[in-house]
């Protein structure tokens, strides 16, 4: 175990790792996000689903900036997020993101693609980045693709060459964007599994997923969404098995229709 | 499955794979299909094959067995170009290159100095070759860049290390036209992507540049900004402040490449998907190692067709310069057959200099197809 997750360990539930209050969000006219009251605390894994259009992929993109919200406050690991660039900094170190279209860099290795932002942003060396990177690569079980290129691999390997890429830059804290969505069928479990394994060392998780198995075996929290708003949170159990609005009732009910 | 013996191998052989018929592949089969499909197919194949064979059997005998190769020249220096005048419309008269080729070259350097733009030229030739192999790929290219124009410099100005000095005026062909293509591309290369980077810029002072500059030079002709940079320029200048004629078309080709250079470099840039910007930032990468490492790399590579063909043009635009009287390859050919001896030899010059243009512009497209093959090995769509 790393220091890094030793830590992570230690401090499980502890001091708070992400906290939004009131932030609304617009894109033109369109409200996205009304106000939105989140605290998840570290080591903490959050699951949050909701139907599509629903504002999930923009609060998350909050979290790390890619999108900026225009009223209320986001506090990550004790910073607040503004237009100071230096805090920008900061906080895109402590989180890592992996997406639901992979975003590896074509025209890098798959070893490359681990090394560039810690050497680059962590200044690292390269031998000891390397290192690092065939250390997390083994994690999610494809050390043998390092040399490869990302448009030689399967799906399934490219998001877990993802993962990997995020953990070597040590975040405290890890966003997924609906990682399995864009996989076949008979790769989503290889990816949920580094997941679930992930989720094992203590990292503080926020994941927009319609994976119910997973939110059921990981999620300490489930958050729904729906229009802009958080309509319901709590225990994956009981939010599934007793929900109390219509909204999140009509969503569970399409889920399993479609599963 | 096939029956299996006990040993694990197939009973019945897998049956070879059979051969195609010789009528569906080779070139009987593709001749077939595209040059004898119908009869009116037919009757055009044979039209052009009768065209090709009698305009190549023509061209041979101009161009090779009626040739005249010498022709005699008094001790004056005047040729006697009879022969060529009593053979004109049957065979060429390379007899006008044999004498000329040096003219052309060089223009009008001292003629016992054109030692010196010869080694200009390999110099460049050595610079482009170096320059496109990917294992010199390192920043310590552009200090052999630097070094070697320096060189370049030197050699063709002189005045040290015993070489006599040449006023600029004196310089031209074939190293006028490297000197401008080379710097003109070197350094309208960066400053496109600057602009193109400029033009996707948040702050609005910087994009409002960028557009203005671009479109500013887009709209008038190359003809146009060189006249400028000639006849105008130097009337805005502080009395004395002299600047080179040849720096003057320099800077106007580097401004006129960079704005069209600059719109191909920008498609690249919004042909890359939003997503690798996106995960760029989100490792925290700041813009300029983002776009250094992530988003140039890719994006130049999309657009390497357009780039090159953008390079061919204006290889081939620097010969305009020969309207503000700078002596460039094209008018060096130009000069050489202003002399009444050779008057009416015109067509052996031009194409001794297409052929000149066309093995620089030849390169650089077969250059930047391999370019192309090798970058997208990696890449499957
Ligand atoms: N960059 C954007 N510009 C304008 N509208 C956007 C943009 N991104 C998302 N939207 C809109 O915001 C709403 C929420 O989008 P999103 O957060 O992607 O939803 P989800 O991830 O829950 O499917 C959608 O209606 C979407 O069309
Ligand atoms: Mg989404």
């Amino acid at each position: 175990m790393s220091a890094a997750e030793t830590l992570a360990s230690s401090v499980r539930k502890g001091a708070p790792a992400i906290t939004l209050a009131g932030v609304n969000k617009w894109f033109g006219a369109l409200h996205v996000l009304r106000d939105i009251n989140l605290d998840v605390a570290m080591g903490e894994r959050v699951v949050v689903c909701g139907p599509s259009g629903s504002g999930k992929s923009t609060l998350i993109r909050c979290i790390n900036r890619l999108e900026e919200h225009q009223e209320g406050q986001i506090v990550v690991d004790g910073i607040e997020l503004s237009n100071d660039l230096r805090s920008l900094d900061a906080i895109r170190r402590e989180v890592g993101m992996v997406f639901q279209s992979f975003n590896l860099f074509p025209h890098l290795t798959i070893l490359e693609n681990c090394t560039l932002a810690p050497i680059w942003v962590r200044k690292m060396p390269k031998k000891e980045a390397e290192a690092l990177a065939m250390e997390y690569l083994e994690r999610v079980r494809i050390p043998e693709q390092a040399a490869k290129y990302p448009g030689q691999l399967s799906g399934g390997q490219q998001q877990r060459v993802a993962i990997a890429r995020a953990l070597c830059m040590k975040p405290k804290i890890m966003l997924f964007d609906e990682p399995t969505s864009a996989l076949d069928p008979e790769m989503i479990k290889e990816v949920l599994d580094t997941m679930v394994m992930l989720a094992e060392t203590g990292m503080t998780m926020i994941c927009v997923t319609h994976e119910m198995g997973f939110a059921r075996t990981v999620a300490d929290r489930v958050v729904f969404m729906d229009r802009g708003e958080i309509v319901e949170q709590g225990v994956p159990e009981e939010l599934f098995a007793n929900p109390r609005t219509d909204r999140l009732k009509t969503f569970l009910s399409q889920i399993l229709r479609g599963h | 499955m096939s029956e299996i013996a006990a040993d694990g191998t197939p009973l019945v052989a897998p049956p070879e794979p059979r051969r195609a018929p010789i009528t569906m592949i080779g070139p009987v089969a593709w001749a077939r299909e595209n040059l004898f499909a119908n009869w009116w197919s037919t009757a055009i194949t044979l039209a052009m094959i009768y065209l090709i064979v009698k305009f190549a059997v023509s061209f041979v005998s101009w161009a090779f067995l009626n040739a005249v190769w010498v022709v005699p020249v008094s001790p004056q220096g005047i040729a006697n170009t009879e022969a060529c005048r009593a053979l004109k419309g049957v065979g060429a008269c390379w007899a006008v290159i044999t004498e000329k080729h040096r003219f052309i070259l060089f223009g009008t350097y001292p003629y016992e100095q054109h030692w010196r733009p010869l080694i200009v030229c390999l110099l460049f030739i050595g610079l482009y070759i170096v320059s496109a192999m990917r294992r010199f790929w390192r920043w310590e290219l552009a200090l052999v860049w630097i070094g070697v124009l320096t060189l370049i410099g030197v050699l063709m100005w002189g005045g040290i290390l015993g070489m006599p000095y040449v006023p600029q005026e004196r310089w031209g062909g074939l190293p006028i036209t490297l000197i401008l293509a080379t710097f003109g591309l070197a350094f309208a290369f960066p400053l496109s992507i600057l602009v193109a980077l400029g033009r996707r810029s948040r702050l609005p002072a910087i994009k409002a540049l960028c557009v203005l500059y671009v479109e500013l030079i887009r709209g008038v002709p190359l003809i146009s900004l060189l006249f400028m940079a000639s006849v105008m320029f130097p009337l805005f200048l502080p009395e004395g402040l002299n600047i080179d004629k040849l720096l003057r078309a320099q800077i106007a080709i580097i401004l006129f490449a960079g704005a069209y250079l600059a719109e191909v470099v920008r498609a690249g840039l919004q042909a890359l998907p939003r997503g690798q910007y996106e995960a760029a930032e989100a490792l925290g990468l700041s813009y300029w190692k983002k776009t250094g490492f992530i988003i140039l790399p890719q994006a130049l590579r999309l657009v390497i067709p357009p780039l090159v063909n953008t390079f061919i043009g204006f290889f081939k635009d620097t010969s305009l310069v020969l309207i503000i009287g700078i002596f460039d390859l094209l008018t060096a050919g130009k000069t050489a057959i202003i002399e009444p001896a050779w008057q009416g030899f015109g067509v052996e010059v031009y194409i001794t200099l297409g052929l000149i243009y066309f093995c620089f512009c030849f390169a650089m497209s077969k250059y930047s197809s391999g370019l192309e093959a090798e970058f997208n090995r990696h890449r499957r769509r």
